[in-house]
């Protein structure tokens, strides 16, 4: 049930609207957030229910069910913010806190598999999460798309994260830093490198194709 | 031609993003309601599992409750857009057998004993023994009094259908006038079953189809009088040549 919930993204809008949550906005959730934590919890799953899912679907690639670790980050967040007072949930940086703890959820799961094996677990790893989905219009992209989840688990851990946190959940480079403890210019690096080994080994071949016009063209999402 | 294959990398991985499932929410909020139930208003909650809690109105502000389910379960509590497909007409009709449960944090046999008394029909009632006979613990009758004290989702879960064997009524967390109201509201025979006890009866037999119940059964209260034959024990009834009725089973497995 929880697997065939997923779904890919087909544009890019949802997630341009995740970005489009500016620091004025998030600062506005912190503040609802401290004021009424159950209600504001509520918007907090609503706008950065993407941004989660993702993370536990693409930057872990290990055996669970995306959502029931996306639901298991946002309740640890919520129990996390009971213990805060108002001023700590006022200060938060959402994004990179938010997507931390789906990270350690997703290595505690991981462990917790490996010591007790799911018979219904996922065997391949960076298989492709969408299931469930029209089958026409999977078969358009699951090919293409299927072959770089793959490209992107097998990339070096630290790149992995990177390459996922900055151009599949899209954030900022400063708080990619934050998320991986690093400074900006070694996130940086680690983004770059894990992008160069992506088109190394995947678009090399791709590069006698035409670009098709119009739809995704020109949008650089470089900041 | 797919024209992802030509996609910049960028815009191709900006496609593996995931996207949450409709109603995503509903796995990390907890859903309070407050629904009309047989004898008063009830306040209910749950999560995508299924029905978490069940409060009176009566005993329990709402503010109360909520904070009660958040400490519990520690997850947001909100009210709820709509009630729960289901929940309005099973707390009206006292029948939640087709609702889903939310049992988290109970043990394996607490969870089988109140699966084993949601089976108990409207407007009937059951011995504790008969609830831990149910469940495969025939000896385990103090347990299962206990486990239904603990009944997190009572109402919905009629752990009120559950009866001392000597026909009185037993213990209720709400209160055994509560516990009475409620059996009342549904018409259970509770005077009947009490006199029957009285005089040692625990199970009605019909002379003319030779099967024996429960005195609260339905098919024994529709044994006309003339018809009817009452029994001490599953013994008296046996060597009389009754079988147990399939619907109330007595002594399911005592009898095997």
């Amino acid at each position: 049930m929880t697997r065939d919930g997923l779904q890919r993204f087909r544009a890019r809008g949802v997630l341009e609207a995740v970005q489009g949550a500016t620091a004025d906005s998030e600062d506005e959730l912190c503040r609802r957030l401290a004021g009424d934590l159950d209600a504001g919890f509520a918007e907090l799953v609503a706008t950065y229910g993407s941004l989660v899912c993702t993370v536990a679907a693409r930057a872990t690639f290990g055996n669970e069910e995306t959502e029931d670790l996306a639901a298991e980050a946002f309740l640890r967040a919520y129990r996390a913010l009971r213990g805060y007072d108002a001023a700590r949930i006022r200060e938060l940086r959402l994004r990179p806190w938010l997507v931390t703890i789906a990270l350690n959820v997703a290595r505690n799961a991981r462990r917790a598999a490996s010591r007790h094996p799911r018979a219904d677990s996922l065997a391949v790893t960076g298989e492709p999460v969408a299931r469930g989905r029209d089958v026409a219009e999977l078969a358009e992209t699951a090919d293409a798309a299927g072959e770089l989840a793959k490209r992107l688990a097998a990339l070096p851990a630290k790149q992995r994260l990177a390459v996922v946190l900055r151009y599949v959940a899209d954030l900022p480079v400063p708080e990619i830093a934050a998320v991986m403890a690093c400074p900006e210019g070694t996130a940086r690096s680690h983004v770059a490198r894990g992008l160069a080994a992506l088109r190394a080994a995947y678009g090399a071949d791709r590069t006698s194709q035409a670009r098709p016009a119009g739809r995704r063209g020109g949008q650089e999402p470089d900041r | 031609m797919n024209p992802l294959l030509a996609a910049p990398i960028e815009d191709q991985l900006a496609q593996l993003a995931v996207r949450p499932p409709r109603g995503f929410a509903d796995r990390v909020v907890a859903r309070v309601s407050t629904v009309v139930g047989p004898t008063g208003p009830l306040r209910v909650a749950w999560t995508a599992s299924g029905i978490c809690a069940v409060e009176f109105a009566s005993r329990l502000g709402d503010a109360d409750f909520a904070a009660r389910v958040r400490e519990r379960f520690g997850r947001p509590v909100l009210p709820a857009d709509r009630p729960l497909p289901g929940l309005v007409a099973a707390a009206r009709t006292g029948n939640a057998r087709r609702l889903a449960f939310d049992l988290t944090g109970l043990t394996p046999f607490e969870v089988a004993v109140l699966e084993a008394t949601l089976a108990i029909p409207v407007g009937e009632i059951r011995p504790y023994g008969w609830v831990a006979e149910e469940i495969g613990r025939p000896r385990a009758v103090r347990a299962v009094g206990s486990a239904l004290g603990r009944n997190p989702v009572p109402v919905l879960i009629p752990c009120h259908r559950v009866t001392r064997s000597d026909g009185s009524i037993g213990n209720y967390g709400g209160g055994p006038a509560m516990k009475e109201a409620l059996l009342r509201a549904e018409r259970v025979n509770l005077d009947e079953v009490a006199e029957l006890a009285a005089v040692g009866v625990h199970y009605v037999g019909s002379t003319t189809t030779k099967i024996f119940c429960l005195p609260s059964c339905r098919h024994a209260r529709q044994v006309a009088a003339r018809n009817r034959l009452g029994f001490r024990d599953l013994r008296e009834a046996g060597s009389a040549g009754y079988r147990p009725c399939e619907d109330c089973r007595p002594g399911l497995r005592r009898s095997a």
